[in-house]
């Protein structure tokens, strides 16, 4: 290419500023110049009228940290991301290491089963176990009592009702995971498994020195995943809680409320915009910085020499 | 072989549980109210009348036409400028390129949550709240999906383009003609997986929509099932049309969404 004359150059690229134009447009005002100005807004008290603004320096942070109510409401994020990560991942494995066991049209059929909720709408997901974990009438607890166990009040005390969120969000994201981890296990070559039986390992050896250190990318992702994916992480939880908790949102007593539901009732219930800025700033901090943990610990490379 | 057996019996209860809601769901919809919270699957007088209601004195019609027309108008957009910019990125030469890479990526580290305060303040001045257009622009055209076309595109070989530059097409007849008809594959996951993340979308609607009327689907079904008391059979019917479409399209897309979903993952 480069032997062609200069105006052709120049024409590619001015095809390729036009083709850009737009998108760039919209990259910059809808995507990169919001993200600033969230920042910005955190430093403000809100007000409907402009005029009316006022900055108030990091007061919307410092009063965060005396909201008894945030507090509760960070509390409970961390709280579900580490009851929720490992339950997932831990879940996702050994469902998908089942699975790289069974023939192969059991194995697709199954992976679709247990994806299949991943597509359908969190909202009716949470709707449909919001009955189905009725305390008196629903399902749930007609098995439980059938199997002889106690009743659970689920959501309907604040003891239960977080782990109990959780489990939905579980039940309705674990497919991803197990999605990930076939696929991790089926580019594990088969000779490194014949070669370490050759030298009289079983079992449980096989698993920890030859599936789990070759997964470990693959765990990697599913936990950053976990913890802080666009719409699946645990760190942004929302849309299950809020609707699993309709009556009373992040009920009972505050005790399945997440920082992004506190934002929420925040910025757009008592239109304190600078106060909810302030709290989706700060939970970005968290995201980063717990995702680059992650990473530190999880993201290092394997390798079979 | 027995521990082959234990394998298919946890794998079956697991596929139950995965299961189950959506049958209790699917069948308690068919249910008439005074047999909703009967835990049977199969309804003893199964009736229409909970879809009938749904359909005639609800604006549940009304709010899956909104939730339509904001994924079919988001796909439209998502499909034409993803493939341009992945496009341009893999194939076209011209000063800056890396820097107009770094930027579009840099946005896929900003969750979306940290804009929604500004995207409401931006659609208050402009007069678009409560409009599709509202409920659409943060969407248009994903870093993700201009990631997955860029991708495609990539393994493109260039003498292609050059030759078709030599039969005298111009750029974007190259890109509509020659390149993007040899990306199909692509296309096909990146629309099928924005449509079905918009079908479920549930945080900025409900921020953008305040009036009844320009709901999308999820928010319909969370106002209506917070309003619908014990009325099981109406909050199952109205999750059953939030739910079964998505089956439905997983059932003949699985290849193609499962494949995005691991690239969604992978990337």
């Amino acid at each position: 290419m480069k032997k062609l004359p200069l105006g052709l150059s120049q024409r590619e690229a001015l095809w390729a500023y036009a083709f850009l134009a737009l998108p760039l447009a919209f990259f910059l005002f809808i995507r990169i110049w919001p993200a600033l100005q969230a920042f910005q807004i955190s430093f403000y008290q809100w007000h409907a009228d402009p005029s009316q603004r006022q900055f108030i320096g990091l007061a919307n942070y410092w009063r965060m940290f005396h909201d008894p109510r945030f507090l509760q409401a960070l509390r409970n994020t961390l709280f579900y991301t580490l009851l929720g990560v490992p339950a997932e991942v831990t879940f996702a494995l050994a469902i998908a290491l089942l699975l790289n066991s069974v023939g192969k049209r059991f194995r697709a059929l199954f992976r679709a089963i247990y994806f299949a909720p991943y597509v359908t709408p969190p909202v009716a997901v949470a709707w449909t176990w919001f009955m189905l974990l009725n305390p008196h009438r629903g399902v749930v607890n007609r098995v439980l009592v059938a199997l002889g166990l106690p009743p659970q009040p689920f959501l309907s005390d604040p003891a239960t009702a977080l782990p109990t969120v959780t489990a939905v969000v579980v039940w309705q994201f674990l497919g991803f995971h197990v999605l990930i981890f076939l696929a991790g296990l089926q580019n594990i070559p088969q000779m490194y498994y014949e070669a370490a039986q050759i030298d009289g390992a079983h079992g449980w050896r096989l698993f920890r020195y030859i599936t789990l250190p070759l997964l470990k990318p693959m765990i990697a992702v599913s936990v950053l995943m976990a913890t802080a994916g666009p719409s699946i992480g645990f760190l942004q939880l929302f849309t299950h809680v809020i609707n699993l908790t309709w009556q009373n949102p992040g009920g009972p007593l505050g005790s399945t409320l997440t920082v992004l539901l506190y934002m929420y009732e925040r910025a757009f219930g008592a239109f304190e915009m600078g106060y909810g800025a302030a709290i989706v700033v700060f939970l970005f901090f968290i995201l980063a910085l717990i995702s680059l943990i992650e990473f530190k610990v999880l993201g290092r490379k394997v390798e079979y020499r | 072989m027995k521990g082959r057996a234990i394998s298919y019996l946890i794998l079956c209860g697991f596929a139950v549980i995965m299961i189950y809601p959506f049958l209790w769901a699917i069948s308690t919809s068919f249910k008439p109210l005074y047999e909703a919270f009967s835990p049977n699957l199969v309804p003893k007088n199964p009736t229409l009348e909970n879809y009938r209601v749904l359909f005639s004195r609800t604006l549940f019609p009304r709010w899956i036409w909104n939730s339509l027309i904001v994924a079919v108008g988001t796909v439209a957009s998502v499909l034409l400028f993803c493939s341009l910019v992945g496009y341009t990125l893999a194939k076209l030469r011209f000063p800056g390129k890396p820097l107009v890479f770094a930027l579009i990526m840099s946005t896929l580290f900003v969750p979306t949550q940290m804009l929604v305060i500004p995207w409401y303040q931006m659609a208050v001045r402009y007069g678009w709240l409560d409009t599709h257009w509202g409920i659409i622009f943060p969407g248009l055209i994903p870093a993700f999906g201009v990631f997955l076309m860029r991708q495609a595109f990539s393994v493109l070989p260039n003498d292609l383009i050059d030759a078709a530059r030599i039969d005298g097409l111009n750029e974007f007849g190259i890109f509509l003609r020659v390149a993007l008809p040899l990306v199909r594959p692509a296309l096909a996951t990146l629309g099928i997986l924005t449509f079905v993340g918009n079908w479920s979308a549930f945080v900025w609607p409900l921020i953008v929509s305040q009036r009844k009327a320009m709901y999308t689907l999820p928010v319909g079904i969370a106002l209506f099932s917070g309003e619908a008391g014990s009325k099981w059979n109406l909050i199952a019917a109205a999750s059953v049309l939030g739910t079964v479409p998505m089956l439905v399209i997983f059932v003949l897309f699985q290849r193609l969404i499962i494949r995005g979903a691991v690239m969604s993952g992978l990337k």
